[in-house]
């Protein structure tokens, strides 16, 4: 494993690049649909140095951002309600299960009526999405609270509130952090896509829409990679976070 | 259960198990006192119109089959579980008014990891009128008086299962309770831990004379640390045997092949034995 030191996760990196760069020189696919990858990381630098590129970065990140903020702000406490009663749980479950399957996707039409197309139905239909996510992983985190650890908090002479605050809370952390991590992503693509269709004018969804009508490969290029790396910069947040508060997670 | 027959008592390690008037111990006053006790899991009884007197300042060894119901009559007793008919008083007091302690037998589900072992400890006190101050000098105190050296400022992860086990039988003495229920409480460790763990069970029980009732799988173990022996049968549960350990304290690794110590546990392996046989 520690062979190449820690560069080891480069060299997927460098192997890809090379790839690319090959099949450019080669040209696999015509020229302009495929820029190298030179072309790609100067449109990066260009856009994300005060051009349009930052502007709809930033953007996609404020309407993530508020999307799982209100996702965790409705999926936490219902979550957390739900959990602690398993009968309650088991009665709403099937509703719970129905709509996470339900791509989200399938209900902008339904937000567009209601909300119209502006930036509010974007945000409600990935918190719409995120909450669920996160709804069930807070409810089964709390649902499967080590049995022992609650009756220690009793016997101990904690009351159902404290047993709820003081260990309920704790023992689905680890989990909520699971529901958080995949109600990030999820609401990363809702918004990606609404910011694509729904009557946008920015974002980085309608930056990738925008380039590719323009013809704009290595820009078009640009956008995705950024919207790559957001996803995953997200993904490693939650994981820092996740590491820092919840240190006991798995041990 | 006829009445007269619920407690039986060993008058020494070879007498045969004798029935007597009433459920109480060889000696002192009755510290816990359980009367009818009845508990069913569904279709299955696990106690029945159950009579028991625990000693106070006794150290009792509840001994029997698996699935006997040793765990539910701690869990029982501790108010973990709701009894389906019958009594429990503390010296004519209730659960809640009582200072108890338990020891559970899976330390790693029972402590807290996302607190410091130090808080776990102080984690109980919360629930007691105690001034802030004077938490810190309780633990103070009983890390003097237990002659602990681990580092207290560790989480629970950090530290090995005897020290984890350790951490979570201070968290239960830092109230200083008058009943001690520990189910199991060594059974998760290697024979070396045990051997400590033991030792340092029966100093503090010694030092405290605290009420402790100790179920454990191990029977010389059990005999060990008890001033009575209480062997359970099954389904539902009946006191096969009550016998006392007369043997004195410290007790040490020399105990364990005395006469005294070998009659006692191979009478109760008898008793054991005749009983899981005939259910
Ligand atoms: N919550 C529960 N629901 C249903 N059955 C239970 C429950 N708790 C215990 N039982 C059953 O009651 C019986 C007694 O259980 P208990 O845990 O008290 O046994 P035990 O003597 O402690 O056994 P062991 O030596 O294995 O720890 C067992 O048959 C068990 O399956
Ligand atoms: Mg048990």
């Amino acid at each position: 494993m520690d062979r190449f030191g820690p560069f080891t996760p480069l060299i997927g990196v460098v192997g890809l690049l090379v790839i690319w760069q090959f099949a450019f020189w080669v040209e696999v696919v015509d020229r302009v649909l495929l820029p190298s990858p030179g072309a790609m990381f100067a449109a990066v630098w260009h856009g994300m140095t005060g051009g349009q590129l930052l502007i709809d970065f930033f953007r996609t990140i404020e309407r993530t951002s508020l999307s799982i903020l209100y996702a965790g702000i409705i999926g936490i406490p219902l979550g957390i309600a739900l959990g602690s009663s398993v009968p309650v749980y088991r009665s709403v479950e099937f509703v719970v299960d129905f709509f996470r399957s339900t791509p989200a996707s399938a209900v902008f039409p339904l937000f567009l009526a209601i909300s119209g197309p502006g930036d509010a139905t974007k945000i409600q239909v990935a918190t719409f999405g995120a909450s669920l996510v996160i709804l069930f992983n807070v409810a089964y985190g709390v649902m499967n609270a080590r049995k022992t650890r609650l009756q220690a908090a009793q016997v101990m002479g904690a009351s159902r509130l404290r047993v709820l605050t003081d260990v309920m809370l704790f023992e689905s952390l680890p989990q909520t952090f699971v529901g958080l991590r995949n109600g990030v992503s999820l609401a990363l693509i809702i918004v990606i896509v609404a910011e694509m269709f729904i009557g946008s004018i920015d974002g980085l969804g309608h930056n990738v829409l925008d380039n590719q009508m323009l013809f704009e490969m290595p820009r078009m290029y640009a956008a995705i990679f950024v919207a790559g790396a957001l996803g995953y910069g997200f993904n490693l947040l939650f994981l820092l976070i996740e590491r820092r508060y919840v240190h006991w997670s798995g041990r | 259960m006829a009445a007269g027959d619920t407690e039986r008592m060993a008058e020494g390690a070879s007498a045969k198990p004798v029935s007597t008037g009433a459920p109480s111990p060889a000696t002192g006053e009755a510290h816990i006192t359980i009367r009818g006790l009845s508990k069913a899991f569904g279709e299955a009884a696990i106690y029945d119109g159950f009579d028991l007197d625990i000693p106070r300042g006794r150290f009792v060894s509840v001994f029997g089959p698996n699935g006997c119901g040793k765990s539910t009559l701690i869990n029982l007793v501790a108010g973990l579980l709701e009894p389906d008919a019958g009594t429990i008083r503390f010296g004519g007091k209730r659960l809640r008014d009582t200072n108890f302690g338990y020891v559970f037998q899976n330390y790693r589900e029972a402590l807290f990891p996302w607190m410091r072992s130090i808080d776990n400890i102080r984690y109980p006190l919360k629930f007691r009128n105690i001034p802030r101050s004077e938490r810190s000098e309780r633990v103070e105190r009983l890390v003097d008086r237990l002659g602990v050296t681990l580092d207290l400022a560790k989480y629970p992860y950090q530290l090995s299962g005897g020290q984890q086990q350790l951490v979570s039988i201070m968290r239960s003495l830092v109230i200083e309770p008058e009943v001690l229920f520990l189910d199991e409480p060594f059974s998760a460790l290697d024979y070396e831990m045990t051997l400590f763990m033991r030792d340092q069970l029966q100093a503090l029980f010694m030092d405290t004379r605290t009420t402790m009732v100790f179920v454990s799988h191990d029977l010389e173990e059990a005999v060990y640390l008890a001033d009575d022996v209480m062997l359970l049968s099954r389904g539902p549960a009946e006191i096969a045997d009550y016998v006392t350990v007369g043997i004195p304290r410290p007790r040490t690794a020399a105990t364990i092949s005395q006469g005294e110590f070998v009659s006692v546990k191979a009478h109760c392996l008898d008793v054991f034995q005749r009983t899981v046989r005939d259910a």
